[in-house]
């Protein structure tokens, strides 16, 4: 589903990725971990194409197609999700409204039919439900005012609004209480399917116990170091980058 | 005096041959303000940018032409075209006015509680022009830039309320200004007299529109004269079309105690200039807010002055710009406050949205503080839309324009908010969905 091959990225003059390949097939969850600073949230910013993120070397292939060639909402309609580290507060803009359009905007480039209001509710409340969101949150302007853990919360409920193919979530685990955490697996393990493909960008193996990955890459200093199964994780949770021989980018600089 | 490059010398000819034809040509006192006014015009010659209040914004384009009275039509609107221009679910005392001249035909006065006074300013010269005098003629009536006088030498119609003490008023007054912008380039001097005796209460709109495309000039002058514990919200929607010229300047005199709340939301004309001039007396409240949305070569001005000139004075003032293309936004807000005006307390904030590089905003506070004890704040800021929110959106597959349409909706519906009426307040943000949703390429 998605072929990363050797890919560099400079943001602001900045080569920040320094050769990344990777492959992500249908039905499969990766986990990227790595240190502070070592360009996990630039890899996920370049997937959904934010500006002035830049593929100096390499390419991407989504499905057999040129993924930097498509502006970031022909990426979504697509079925590319970014769930963000850090969801943006958009004031004035109502979050229920917000995600009406991105649905309708992504079903009907799915050739699907546009939901109207009664049918938008209610899809949105059944996945409220299970996400255990209050209704009350979703009145209010997109993310405004909402807590840490109530951002990335919404930004579940969005994916899990949207159904995308491929799901990148950035540190969507950072934040969260013990029972957010839960809700938050329960909802990415509700996306897994042998259509779909998930990867989650995390710290800590506290999120994988509950969506187990099949694949986990370390990526330090803008270069995948290690890859491994499941129990790659729990290695690092142990013992830290620095049995890997790697240090913290930030304690080095 | 030098010559003039400017058109100003003929409107005082056209001024000479048609006075004795004007409205209430046969009031002593109105003939000479009348010809106080064209003396008053002819010295001061249309404003140039060499004059401070007008450095932003150049008339040129407008004096160069010489426009003739707009016509008074029997016909040739019609009721849906005003239909068009009403806030829905909003019962209103409807008086509408073509070419500056009161239309009773299309007007829906309704049934007006006892103490109101609402009809054309034609028919009270009429019928009671002893009530007119002195709002026309108080002291200080003439001064002002050339514009005014010249709409008080001219004024031909507009509309009257007076509201006697304790009235409030249910419904609001709706003053609808139709232009049809004919051939020939045509001006309209609208005057709006109303006065809100001591504790009443009214809503009054005022929209400026056109049914068709059109050149022409609307120069209009609102006068509003609030005894103490009077209580005015006034809602101002300035759409003329986009060929059109629109000056105003609405005057507010607020006595002790009461309290003017104004929302003006400008979108129309290739140049408006929305001017209001608020005098606060002790204890009252003052705010004023609005929107401007130009695109194209549009210019729009808003220019307000608060002068506080009694003790213990609230006045807040809020607008926000939204500018695309090459247009051109203006705000100038100053703020007088008087060596008598202690415990003021006087707030002004100015927004501006610029989609495109060539879009243009001049921003001016001006703060005059003659007294110690005052709390007094001022902002501007002028940016691009926000490009993580904008990327944000269209992460979740929202297209640009879409995006870009819900960060201004957005900018724009979180001033809105701020008026107070659910039905005025859905009137003003579907007069801003209806600008952005307008395609001018
Ligand atoms: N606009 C920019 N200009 C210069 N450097 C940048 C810019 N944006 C990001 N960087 C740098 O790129 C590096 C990678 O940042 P990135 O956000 O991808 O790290 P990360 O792995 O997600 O870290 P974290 O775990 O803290 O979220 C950092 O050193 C960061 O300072
Ligand atoms: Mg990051």
């Amino acid at each position: 589903m998605l072929k990363i091959r050797n890919l560099h990225v400079a943001v602001d003059g900045k080569e920040i990725l320094r050769g990344i390949t990777l492959d992500v097939n249908a039905g499969e969850v990766h986990a990227i971990m790595g240190p502070n600073g070592s360009g996990k949230s630039t890899l996920a910013y370049l997937l959904a194409g934010r500006e002035g993120y830049a593929a100096t070397e390499g390419e991407i292939l989504y499905d057999g197609r040129d993924l930097l060639a498509l502006e970031p909402e022909e990426r979504a309609r697509e079925g590319v999700f970014l769930g963000f580290q850090y969801p943006v507060e958009i004031p004035g803009v109502g979050s229920m409204n917000f995600l009406k359009s991105a649905v309708n905007a992504v079903r009907k480039h799915r050739g699907q039919p546009e939901l109207d209001a009664m049918d938008f509710l209610k899809l949105a409340r059944q996945t409220m439900k299970l996400l255990e969101i209050d209704e009350a949150l979703l009145s209010r302007p997109l993310n405004v005012g909402f807590s840490g853990g109530e951002k990335k919360r919404n930004e579940v409920f969005q994916m899990a609004m949207l159904e995308p193919r491929l799901a990148i979530l950035d540190e969507t685990d950072s934040g969260l209480d013990v029972d957010a955490l839960k809700v938050v697996a329960k909802g990415i393990n509700a996306l897994r399917g042998e259509t779909r493909a998930i990867v989650l960008i995390t710290h800590y193996q506290r999120l994988l116990n509950y969506v187990v990955p099949d694949q986990v890459h370390v990526l330090a200093d803008g270069r995948f170091v290690k890859s491994g199964g499941k129990e790659l994780a729990l290695e690092i949770e142990d013992q830290g980058y620095a049995a890997l021989g790697l240090r913290d980018n930030s304690a080095a600089a | 005096m030098a010559a003039k490059t400017d058109t100003s010398e003929a409107y005082v000819h056209r001024f000479a041959e048609a006075k004795a034809t004007l409205a209430g040509h046969g009031l002593p006192w109105l003939a000479g303000l009348r010809e106080r006014a064209i003396e008053r015009f002819a010295a001061l010659g249309f404003p140039t940018r060499r004059i401070e209040e007008w450095k932003f914004t150049d008339l040129r384009a407008l004096t160069r032409t010489t426009f003739s009275p707009a016509p008074r039509l029997a016909n040739g609107v019609t009721g849906d075209a005003v239909g068009r221009f009403l806030p829905a679910d909003l019962p209103s005392h409807l008086l509408v006015f073509v070419n500056g001249h009161h239309r009773a035909d299309l007007s829906d006065v309704g049934e007006l509680p006892a103490g109101v006074r609402l009809c054309g300013l034609a028919e009270a010269l009429a019928e009671a022009p002893e009530l007119l005098e002195e709002q026309l003629c108080r002291d200080g009536a003439l001064d002002g830039h050339a514009p005014l006088a010249l709409n008080t030498a001219f004024m031909t119609d507009g509309a009257v309320l007076m509201l006697a003490r304790g009235v409030a008023l249910e419904r609001p007054v709706h003053l609808l200004f139709l232009a049809t912008g004919d051939e020939a380039p045509a001006v309209a001097h609208p005057r709006n007299i109303i006065v809100a005796e001591a504790a009443s209460r009214a809503t009054v709109i005022e929209t400026y529109a056109a049914p068709a495309a059109g050149a022409y000039w609307t120069n209009a002058v609102t006068d509003i004269v609030m005894e103490a514990d009077a209580s005015v919200r006034h809602v101002k929607v300035q759409a003329e079309s986009h060929d059109a010229f629109h000056l105003a300047v609405t005057r507010v005199r607020l006595a002790k105690g009461s309290a003017y709340n104004s929302f003006v939301a400008s979108v129309g004309g290739r140049l408006a200039r929305n001017e209001i001039t608020a005098v606060l007396g002790e204890g009252v409240e003052c705010r004023l807010g609005g929107v401007y949305l130009a695109r194209g070569r549009q210019h729009l001005d808003t220019t307000t002055l608060i002068d506080h000139a009694r003790p213990a004075s609230f006045s807040n003032e809020h607008y926000r710009g939204v500018l695309d293309d090459s247009a051109h936004g203006v705000f100038q807000g100053k703020i007088i406050i008087r060596p008598d005006a202690q415990k003021t307390d006087a707030h002004q904030l100015n927004k501006n949205l610029l989609l495109s590089r060539t879009a243009h905003v001049d921003t001016k506070p001006e703060l005059e503080i003659h007294a110690d004890d005052v709390k007094c704040s001022h902002g501007a800021a002028t940016g691009a839309l926000d490009a993580e929110a904008l990327f944000y959106l269209r992460s979740r597959g929202l297209d640009t324009d879409l995006a870009q349409r819900l960060l201004i909706e957005a900018f724009v519906g979180e001033i809105i908010d701020e008026v107070e009426t659910t039905a005025l307040r859905a009137h003003l943000r579907r007069v801003a969905a209806a600008w952005l949703t307008q395609v001018n390429k």
